[in-house]
């Protein structure tokens, strides 16, 4: 097991970050080529909107891995959170524009969708929340920031449940997938949780 | 025959059907699954030879129905129909079938009948969603007697000219098209006049969202979404949104089922 998480930690520190971007990101011209080819089903529109929510969920989950695999396995992909949480906003970005320009497209019904549809309401509030979070994703406002950038970037675990409620609330009925994210949300922000020591009489 | 009806002609004249891989490959029919490709992957599996209708209650002649004897005394004629999904996406379906009366007809219609009770059905060994509990199995539909008897309400047994593909609800589904698509229930095995209004599976759901009417309505919205306009399915990733029509576009023959009735609380 140890040796393992050398190997991981060795070949982690070997890999460039702009290769992780690439990689993460690389779903984005594959959606879009299915999209035009017939890949992502009959009605294209929702197909791709809901692959890059998905997307956007699995990568937030990914990111919110990250501390809980170093302190708990001792893996450390820290080095890589950045990249995680900025091709997380843009596929959040993405999926947003794919709502506006092509599944909503008018303009008066959008901003009364955002307004009066809680669900809409949830997913434009995480895309929110996570604004401050992508303008700050760089070296300047990490030391610019000092202590209050440690505390600003928990609004990731806001936005991370926002997504899931998001997910749950627009399906039809009980579905299992949605549960399953969010499942996973909830486990890993538990994960964070500081239990009190126990104290033993 | 493939003989249209007069009562629909005008609405029916400008429409051009959609792709018979947009009507087969782009379904809801949860019993095989939740998205939209499930229905087309799992329901080969569904046995629809032989088939028997249930049709009971307030009727003269209750009994289990053979397929082959319901279709040997009905006249299959084609309806082409808008078909609009409560998700507001819409497509246009060349249906095969026969008219819903022709069938209550036979079975001869009680005095005291209001209403039709539909059921799908249950086959856990054949619908690999009936494991998950999204609906309360099996699928329950239900039409005041008056709507079921319009002449526009008809039970679809094919597609194109073909034989209704398992994933459109085999052998025998309801098509009621100024309604959202849910109320259109699919492969049929039980059909039963009475006189209370019959539960149905969407409304036990989630009452607020689905009630029993579901007409297509523009100036109704779904709790989650606005249902003024719908995006027709086939025209790709540019498709332009196009305005919902009161009843789908047939408010000429129905409305006047629906005269005095507030639209808005019977929903």
């Amino acid at each position: 097991m140890a040796a393992m998480v050398n190997q991981i930690n060795g070949a982690a520190r070997r890999i460039p970050t702009w290769v992780v971007y690439i990689v993460l990101l690389l779903p984005v011209p594959f959606l879009v080529y299915q999209g035009f080819t017939g890949g992502l089903g009959r009605d294209p529109v929702k197909g791709l909107e809901h692959e890059l929510g998905q997307w956007a969920l699995k990568l937030i989950i990914a990111g919110l891995a990250i501390t809980p695999l170093r302190r708990f396995a001792g893996v450390n992909l820290i080095r890589f959170r950045r990249a995680v949480g900025l091709a997380t906003f843009s596929y959040v970005c993405l999926h947003f524009a794919v709502w506006l320009f092509l599944d909503v497209q008018i303009w008066s019904q959008i901003w009364a969708d955002i307004v009066k549809r809680p669900y809409v309401t949830i997913g434009f509030a995480a895309f929110v929340a996570m604004i401050p979070l992508a303008l700050t994703s760089n070296n300047w406002s990490i030391r610019k920031l000092g202590p209050a950038w440690r505390k600003l970037h928990k609004l990731t675990y806001l936005a991370a449940v926002l997504g899931g409620v998001h997910y749950i609330w627009l399906v039809k009925g009980i579905q299992i997938e949605p549960l399953v994210y969010m499942s996973i949300i909830v486990g890993l922000l538990a994960l964070r949780l500081r239990w009190p020591k126990r104290v033993t009489a | 025959g493939l003989v249209g009806m007069a009562g629909g002609a005008r609405a029916q004249d400008a429409l051009e059907p959609n792709a018979w891989e947009d009507i087969t490959q782009y379904n809801n029919y949860y019993e095989f699954g939740t998205a939209k490709e499930d229905p087309a992957k799992y329901a080969s599996a569904l046995t629809t030879h032989p088939w028997t209708v249930k049709i009971d209650g307030m009727v003269d002649k209750p009994a289990d129905y053979a397929m082959e004897d319901i279709l040997k005394s009905m006249t299959i004629e084609e309806r082409i129909y808008r078909f609009r999904c409560v998700e507001a996406w819409s497509m246009v379906v060349p249906w095969n079938g026969f008219e819903l009366a022709d069938l209550l007809n036979m079975a001869g219609v009680q005095s005291g009948a209001k209403y039709v009770a539909f059921e799908t059905a249950l086959r856990p060994d054949e619908m690999p969603g009936v494991r998950y509990p999204v609906l309360d199995w099996p699928y329950v539909e239900g039409l005041r007697l008056d709507e079921a008897m319009h002449p526009l309400t008809i039970m679809a047994t094919g597609i194109y000219g073909k034989d209704i593909p398992n994933q459109n609800g085999a052998p025998m589904r309801l098509v009621v098209p100024w309604k959202y698509g849910f109320k259109s229930i699919k492969s049929i095995v039980r059909i039963t006049l009475t006189d209370q209004e019959p539960p149905t599976s969407w409304n036990k759901a989630n009452a607020r969202e689905y009630g029993f009417y579901s007409n297509v309505n523009p100036e109704v919205s779904h709790p989650r979404w606005s249902q003024a306009s719908e995006r027709p399915l086939g025209g790709g990733l540019f498709a332009r949104r196009v305005p919902t029509l009161m009843f789908n576009g047939y408010g000429e023959e129905v409305a006047s089922l629906y005269e005095g009735m507030d639209l808005k609380a019977n929903f």
